[in-house]
């Protein structure tokens, strides 16, 4: 067992185990997006940034990939980190905004603007489809491919793959693939519809309809023949 | 080439085998050095060194008189260069029309060519010999040195100038853990960019078992450096022996050095190298006799900057894309296939056999406290003298551009030095008398880094050269994760609306804030470093961005959307010289009557002011 | 140099054998481009997903999965090239042959690439024809080196 400090607790986890899946098991929540339990871990979307080392030399790490360690001063909410995660999400923001999962993920941490040219990338290079067709499905039919802004995910020459067993895990999987409700604010880069801990489907409804998947408190609101 | 004599069993082969060079060597005390670097090839030394070679031969001096083709010579901006010994006179911008008189007047009768000489573009005094030349004085040449004396690809020359004594004494005088104590006593540092002490790094491999690894980087892919190609191109046995050093001190048995495929001429003479160093027993089994056995392979680089970073280094040498990954686990628990790997630049490796070779103490009698030794510099950009320098460490920048630099080229004013590539930082002429020094440079917002060395004046746009260096990062981003795909992306972004004119106010205070996160977040160096030219740009120049924001403005007269040309109605004679030239066909007018430029269609290209016999074009 | 023969290509071997690295490299320099039919038997020769292996291809700039022209121009655009109006240079060139940067010529005669720094810095800016270096270059040089070559006389040089 591995003793280490997180978040000011003495805790003791399995030597092997990510300072992310120690965090979930303490009841820690950190926010991803290119993160699966049944997958081996990727370290791209960079939301899982921890803070690690001790005061004064301390530095981010993706906790999802950084293994624990004897002795490890770990915290997961300084504001050096929630001021990263907030920038981050912006980014994300500004590149994808027809995701529900960044739109949610903007309203948790009071994201309220977004500051950049948005863009509508369909994919934010998170690896989920990659990892899923390689590690579950044992069939590789896609990766990354090129680098850099170019970087893009596809099939080997562009073409259909014999590898791909059209499953759809990759459709599954992909943290973008669920739009965005089409409630308040649908047209604009940044919703926040849901910012406020009590949402507004409150005032009509007992029960916080958001937190339903889907959402349907506007489907509740139509008339029959609309 | 000749075939070498068997493989050394003993300390004894290899020093008669010296002895025999050294005899060999000072047979031949007259020669005439060639400089054969890419650099002055570029300027046509291969065709002169064709020429002297036949010329050589049709008078019959072949006997008497020998030529090295040898590596960079130092002084790459009056190339070519041609040194003629025993004497070390220095001649520079031979062409092939001078050989004769080289020859007969200087080589057989001792007599100079003034005009061949190098001349101080500032006094116009003259300098005979090699050494007094004020760009060689205040340098301190431990490593280049080599290169005036030895034929890269002769490895007789190499040890008859004491080269792989070091290693011979290393094998069979000295076990794996004193090497390391004496790199250790040096206090080297890598000479690479992260400036990290090299005795850890071998200590800690040593101390692992099993399969170990130790890797050159020669991937060298800051922009403007070239220090680690010529060390390669002019002495590769010396980056070749610190390598099989390495490898004794760590406990690795395979070496691989990861070179990049730009650079072919250093692919060559190394796989040289490597070949005639196997002839001789000093890379293989039972080296020397002893249970010490070390095979090289060469790993060739195939176009990513990204794969000068150790773990997509590796990742590339085992054929998959150059993606970095997250450390730790670090490379000397898990490398190159899993095993314990060491990662050294040209450059460390290359000081190796000096110091075991003289001691650390004297090793450390060079540099400071915290920086011993030299480090070679590429001085390149807009000063007089450019080329490659090696100076002590602790040097002030002001000494390296003004005394070895000679200043600034057509006396124009410095504006700032960069430093560190892509990774660094712009320093400002407030702090020219910073010490060349590892902790120094970095607390100044740049860092030594790999060694690059760009002299900018006031022609320069610092808002330019954040783009630029960014544009060449968001290139060069493997694109894995994603504050370094999307930050250099906006961050480009945000600089390149700043440098057309279109950036709202604001815009500084994001780039500021944006810059701390990509910085902070990100998982490789290449990410981590990629806000420096922006950030210490922003530090020092802050007035010039404000200028693009504000007023519209380029002080430099660089960023082509804010600036115009227009004709000198008064000045222009009509010669139409420039509306032949110009490429966008926006130049318009009569002959001998004056021309102007129609805006809209002008590209703003400059083509115009360098024709114009009568400087009637402005900039504004 | 260790070296073995790979779909008759003669490749360096590493510590671990031959990387698909050093093999596409073989295929690079011999046809100077890589053809998708030797990319497929070389995945199925080195037991490598072609997936994996087209990704290679794609990532590292000195490959090319469309043949190049017969004529490889390159400007390198390191930093002292830059400093220096290597950006000016690459545009005269493109402007000239009328080529884009990273493509080919319609008619197959000339491929433009732009490189990250050749190390030849204290002559910068630098153009590379057919592997030949030409140094302290300026638009007007590039423009007459390859006036010639627009004409569409084969010497380029």
């Amino acid at each position: 067992m591995v003793n280490m400090i997180l978040n000011g607790l003495d805790i003791s986890v399995e030597e092997g185990t990510t300072l992310l899946e120690a965090a979930k098991f303490y009841g820690i929540d950190i926010p991803t997006l290119c993160y699966d339990e049944t997958l081996s871990p990727y370290g791209a979307c960079r939301l899982c940034l921890v803070e690690v080392g001790e005061p004064g030399k301390a530095k981010l790490f993706s906790a999802c990939t950084y293994p624990v360690r004897e002795g490890l001063i770990v915290k997961t909410n300084t504001k050096r980190v929630i001021d990263a995660r907030k920038m981050i999400i912006e980014l994300y923001l500004a590149s994808c905004p027809s995701s529900k999962k960044i739109q949610d993920l903007a309203s948790e941490y009071g994201v309220t603007e977004v500051r950049f040219t948005p863009k509508n990338d369909e994919c934010i290079l998170c690896g989920l489809c990659v990892r899923v067709c390689e590690e579950q499905m044992q069939a590789k039919a896609i990766g990354f491919i090129d680098r850099g802004v170019n970087r893009y995910i596809s099939t080997p020459f562009e073409r259909q793959s014999e590898d791909c067993r059209l499953c759809g895990a990759c459709m599954y999987i992909c943290p973008v693939c669920q739009a965005r409700c089409q409630g308040p604010r649908e047209e604009e880069t940044i919703c926040n519809a849901c910012l406020n801990i009590s949402p507004p489907c409150l005032e009509k409804y007992d029960e916080a309809m958001c937190y339903m998947d889907p959402c349907v408190a506007c489907e509740l609101e139509k008339e029959p023949d609309e | 080439m000749a075939p070498l004599p068997v493989k050394f069993k003993t300390k004894e082969d290899f020093l008669s085998f010296k002895q025999r060079s050294i005899e060999q060597y000072e047979k031949n005390r007259c020669y005439l050095a060639v400089c054969g670097d890419t650099g002055c090839s570029v300027q046509g030394s291969k065709n002169l060194y064709d020429q002297l070679e036949i010329y050589l031969r049709k008078q019959g001096y072949t006997e008497n008189v020998k030529l090295k083709c040898t590596g960079c010579l130092g002084l790459c901006e009056n190339g070519p260069l041609v040194i003629v010994y025993p004497q070390e006179i220095f001649y520079q911008r031979v062409e092939p029309e001078d050989i004769e008189e080289i020859i007969e007047k200087t080589v057989i009768q001792g007599e100079i060519i003034e005009r061949l000489l190098y001349s101080d573009p500032v006094s116009g005094e003259k300098y005979i010999y090699g050494r007094e030349l004020p760009f060689y004085k205040s340098q301190l040449r431990n490593l280049l040195e080599a290169n005036w004396k030895i034929d890269p690809g002769s490895i007789e020359d190499y040890i008859a100038n004491g080269g792989y004594a070091a290693l011979v004494n290393a094998v069979t005088e000295m076990d794996p853990g004193a090497v390391v104590e004496e790199i250790k006593k040096s206090q080297l540092r890598g000479r690479g960019g992260a400036g990290f002490y090299t005795w850890v790094k071998w200590e800690e491999c040593r101390q692992q078992t099993g399969r170990k690894f130790i890797i050159c980087n020669a991937d060298e892919g800051d922009p403007g450096a070239f220090m680690d190609r010529s060390l390669m191109e002019g002495n590769p046995h010396s980056v070749l022996e610190g390598l099989i050093i390495g490898g004794y001190a760590t406990g690795a048995q395979e070496g691989i050095v990861y070179i990049r495929a730009e650079y072919p001429s250093a692919v060559e003479k190394l796989k040289l190298a490597i070949d005639r160093a196997e002839d001789l027993g000093l890379v293989g089994e039972n080296i020397l006799g002893s249970d010490f056995n070390f095979q090289v392979y060469l790993s060739i680089g195939a176009g990513a900057f990204v794969c000068g970073e150790t773990s997509a280094l590796i990742a590339s040498v085992d054929g998959r894309i150059g993606e970095p990954v997250q450390k730790p686990p670090r490379l000397v628990q898990n490398g190159y296939l899993g095993r314990p790997t060491v990662v050294n630049n040209v450059e460390s490796l290359a000081n190796v056999p000096l110091i075991l070779r003289d001691g650390a103490q004297k090793y450390c009698r060079v540099g400071t406290e915290k920086s011993s030794g030299t480090k070679i510099f590429s001085l390149v950009g807009k000063v007089n003298n450019t080329g490659l320098v090696e100076v002590p460490l602790g040097i002030t920048l002001r000494e390296i551009i003004y005394d070895i630099g000679g200043g600034i080229k057509e006396g124009k004013q410095f504006k700032a030095v960069q430093t560190g590539g892509p990774s660094g930082g712009c320093i400002p002429a407030s702090s020219l008398d910073l010490p060349t020094d590892f902790d120094q440079l970095s607390s100044a917002g740049s860092m030594i880094g790999s060694g690059g060395m760009i002299v900018m004046d006031d022609e320069t746009c610092m808002v330019d050269i954040a783009r630029y260096f960014l544009q060449f990062l968001a290139d060069e981003s493997c694109g894995c994760c994603f504050t370094c795909r999307e930050g250099i992306s906006r961050l480009l972004e945000i600089v390149k609306e700043i440098s057309d004119g279109s950036a709202k106010p604001g815009q500084l205070e994001l780039l500021k804030e944006l810059a701390g996160v990509v910085k902070d977040s990100t998982m490789c160096g290449l990410g981590q470093t990629a806000p420096n030219p922006v950030l210490s740009t922003l530090r020092h120049f802050e007035e010039e961005y404000r200028a693009h924001i504000e007023q519209k403005h380029c002080p430099a007269g660089v960023c082509r959307e804010l600036i115009t040309y227009s004709i000198d109605q008064k000045l222009c004679n009509g010669c139409g010289l420039c509306l032949k030239n110009c490429p966008a066909g926006a130049v318009t007018g009569n002959k001998k009557e004056p021309h102007y430029i129609l805006y809209d269609k002008c590209d703003k290209c400059g083509v115009c002011t360098t024709v114009c016999r009568a400087e009637a074009v402005i900039k504004q | 140099m260790k070296k073995a023969i790979v779909l008759g290509f003669e490749v360096p071997r590493g510590p671990d054998g031959v990387s698909i690295v050093a093999l596409l490299q073989a295929i690079q320099d011999k046809y100077n481009y890589l053809p998708e039919k030797l990319l497929r038997r070389a995945a199925r020769e080195m037991e490598v997903p072609l997936i994996d292996v087209y990704s290679v291809a794609k990532f590292y700039k000195s490959f090319s999965l469309v043949p190049e022209g017969r004529h490889q121009i390159v400007t390198c655009t390191g930093t002292a090239c830059h400093v220096r109006g290597s950006e000016k240079i690459t545009e005269e060139i493109s402007r000239t042959l009328g080529v884009k940067v990273n493509s080919t010529s319609p008619d197959g005669e000339y491929s433009l690439k732009c490189v990250n720094c050749v190390g030849a810095c204290a002559s910068a800016p630098l153009v590379i024809v057919d592997g030949e270096y030409h140094g302290n270059m300026t638009p007007l040089k590039a423009g007459k080196l390859f006036a010639q070559g627009a004409k569409g006389k084969t010497a380029v040089s």
